[in-house]
């Protein structure tokens, strides 16, 4: 890992911790409506996989897709105004934490229904296929996703026609409140997709590095035109599932096996402090001398002023009107017929 | 398009079967358009279950004539991606029961996509698929959804009754930039029709006036247009003109040429073979009232299935369909209340 290269993961993984946690403030605030899932402690996840790939990939993710908006290259002003649901934002105010879209960027989604991600990213990658582009399609979800049809269904049908996409499930051992052994029969992820004749992988999902490296070699494989790959990171929320959830379901026990000082002496880990990416990825830094003390103060400085920016963005953004959401839904809204 | 099949089209122009002038309509978009493709269960090697794919596997290939696995929900979603990404697929549902299984897709993606992301994603998607009562299919086989997809903001709805609109309509759905719901009835595919490629076809989403008449407006769409027509012409043997209007298109729906028609003929009767309640004829007959109340002389009437699965039994399936005889009955009523 070249300093470069380790200032790039920690830039990125530390924007989208602070922009998630101001994110949260804001939402207490009343800045933020509807729900709100937020990411840190997956940041390893999103960081590793998708700078990994390439510019002209694209992403389909969930309903937690900040941080994977962000490192695709979505301005967190973009974003920030979405939240704030003001026409400046990424999806015209009109879509919401849960649906943030760019076509330019090829980020293809926000999709707030457990197991969308499936399909959608199974017909970018027919098309890419169809046109026998070399892109790739990165496909996110969560461990909960993998028990509803559309994972069997459309994994079934990009082994069986070689897409290419890499599915990247982040297992973070929760469907909202129940434990994985509560509702998977097997918990091995990467077991449920190798029936489907994908390949499967394994990375440590709190380590970034784990995630590049492991990614890296998966998308070259689909390149290669040997079909999708699958790659299960084990990671951990340390937040409840959304802003409405307390997380009261998860014993103290597994939290203390997450167990560590909090490097960014945020505060922030109320319920589950644990074993951080953040500060697995800070201390090897330091350790191995390819970032300084102070240049890791010099980017979080950098940043706090970046999401300082995106919050007075959103803020002084305009509301979109009626007519905005006439325009963008391309038919009259009162018009049920169709006469001139 | 080859010399042959040109002379085989004007050999057939006269009169054409409905399945073969949507197997030309895809023909045409998938030769004109690139990023046309099409996907569904047992549409590429058998043909398609109704042959409207016939000898397109052959000419385009696997991956523009994809069969899939029984996988609905997957399969249309596949279809929202690829949409996103570029392209214009036509995707074909067994039977519009089957649609059930793809709501998911068809409701919270498809129809939601424009709004969710601001304007970016339009999505150019066609959803073929035959639905209605026919043959004894029992009541899983037999359903008609149309009016519950009318709930559904964004689903364009068209419902091509004959040869000639089967073949504009899935031409214009094709190539529109937003999702479309193409129901085709199960008892059409094998009627005959003209068919004229010279034409400039009307807007897809307009309803025509089939047949002109002063007393009675008479509406319906899709496979009960040819009873409706037979029961319009034994009602101008009774001296009752109707002017038949076919929708073509449920969402959005025509009301203009239905005003007009009121605003002449002061009578209104929808036929359907939806169930009655909250049905096509429901929507319609409450934007007329709204729109023309004061012009009508009796209170507008709906036909229709009753509110019942259809059942197996010939006799009893023949009772979930309004028959020639009760439309030329409720028009009667209508125009001439006293006899």
């Amino acid at each position: 890992m070249t300093p470069v290269q380790a200032k790039e993961f920690y830039r990125s993984m530390l924007l989208a911790r602070l922009f998630e946690e101001r994110a949260a403030r804001e939402y207490q605030d009343g800045h933020i409506g509807g729900f709100l899932h937020l990411y840190p402690g997956e940041e390893a996840v999103a960081v590793g996989a998708i700078q990994a790939s390439d510019q002209g990939d694209y992403v389909v993710s969930t309903y937690r897709e900040h941080v994977h908006a962000l490192v695709k290259g979505i301005s967190p002003r973009r974003i920030m105004a979405e939240l704030f649901g003001k026409s400046e934002g990424v999806s015209g105010g009109l879509g919401g934490s849960m649906h943030i879209f760019d076509r330019s960027l090829r980020f293809f989604g926000g999709w707030a229904i457990v197991g969308e991600t499936f399909p959608v990213a199974i017909g970018v990658g027919y098309a890419i296929r169809l046109r026998n582009d070399a892109d790739v399609c990165l496909c996110f979800f969560g461990d909960g996703a993998v028990n509803q049809g559309t994972f069997h269904e459309s994994l079934n049908m990009a082994g069986l026609w070689k897409l290419p996409v890499l599915f990247v499930c982040e297992n973070n051992r929760y469907q909202i409140g129940t434990e994985i052994h509560r509702h998977s029969a097997v918990t091995d992820m990467a077991r449920r997709a190798s029936v489907y004749g994908i390949g499967t992988w394994k990375a440590d999902g709190m380590d970034v590095e784990s995630v590049f490296g492991v990614v890296r070699m998966a998308i070259e494989k689909i390149r290669r035109g040997e079909g999708p790959q699958f790659v299960e990171c084990e990671t951990y929320r340390f937040r409840g599932h959304s802003m409405a959830d307390p997380s009261s379901y998860r014993p103290q026990a597994e939290s203390a096996g997450f167990l560590l000082q909090d490097p960014l002496k945020m505060g922030i880990f109320q319920g589950c402090p644990g074993k951080d990416c953040l500060e697995i990825f800070s201390e090897r830094c330091r350790s191995g001398n390819s970032l300084s003390e102070e240049e890791l103060l010099s980017v979080r400085q950098e940043i706090e002023a970046t999401i300082d920016d995106a919050v007075l963005y959103a803020r002084d953004a305009r509301e979109p009107g009626i007519e905005d959401l006439e325009k963008a839904w391309g038919i009259p809204l009162w018009e049920r017929t169709s006469g001139d | 398009m080859g010399k042959d099949e040109w002379r085989l089209m004007e050999e057939e122009m006269e009169s054409i079967l409905y399945w073969k002038a949507l197997n030309m309509a895809l023909d045409h978009a998938m030769e004109t358009d690139s990023s046309v493709f099409v996907l569904g269960e047992d549409i590429g090697l058998f043909g398609g279950a109704y042959r409207v794919t016939e000898g397109l596997f052959a000419k385009y290939g696997e991956w523009r004539i994809r069969d899939t696995p029984i996988s609905e929900n997957s399969f249309i979603g596949l279809g929202v991606g690829a949409a996103m990404a570029g392209m214009r697929p036509v995707v074909e549902i067994m039977t519009v029961n089957f649609a059930l299984l793809a709501m998911d897709a068809l409701i919270n993606m498809a129809s939601m996509l424009p709004v969710m992301s601001g304007g970016q994603f339009r999505l150019p998607l066609v959803v073929r698929m035959p639905g209605g009562i026919a043959h004894q299919l029992g009541a899983q086989h037999s359903q008609r959804l149309e009016a519950m997809f009318m709930g559904i903001p964004g689903l364009t709805i068209l419902v091509p009754s004959n040869p000639q609109d089967a073949y504009w309509q899935l031409i214009q759905a094709i190539r529109h930039d937003s999702p479309v719901l193409f129901i085709e009835h199960e008892l059409l595919y094998f009627t005959k029709g003209h068919l004229d490629w010279g034409i400039s076809p009307p807007p897809m989403d307009k309803a025509r006036r089939v047949m002109e008449g002063e007393s009675l407006t008479l509406v319906s769409y899709g496979g009960m247009m040819s009873r409706v027509l037979e029961a319009a012409k034994s009602l101008a043997d009774s001296g009752i003109g109707c002017d038949v209007v076919d929708l073509r298109s449920l969402n959005p729906l025509d009301l203009k040429v239905l005003i007009t028609s009121v605003e002449k003929t002061h009578r209104l009767l929808v036929v359907e073979e939806s169930p009655l309640f909250s049905g096509v004829g429901s929507e319609i007959i409450s934007s007329m009232t709204e729109a023309c109340f004061y012009f009508l002389d009796a209170p507008p009437k709906r036909l229709g299935s009753p509110n019942c699965p259809v059942p197996y039994n010939k006799s009893l399936e023949n009772l979930m369909v309004p028959s020639v005889e009760s439309i030329v009955d409720a028009g009667k009523r209508l125009v001439l209340p006293g006899e």
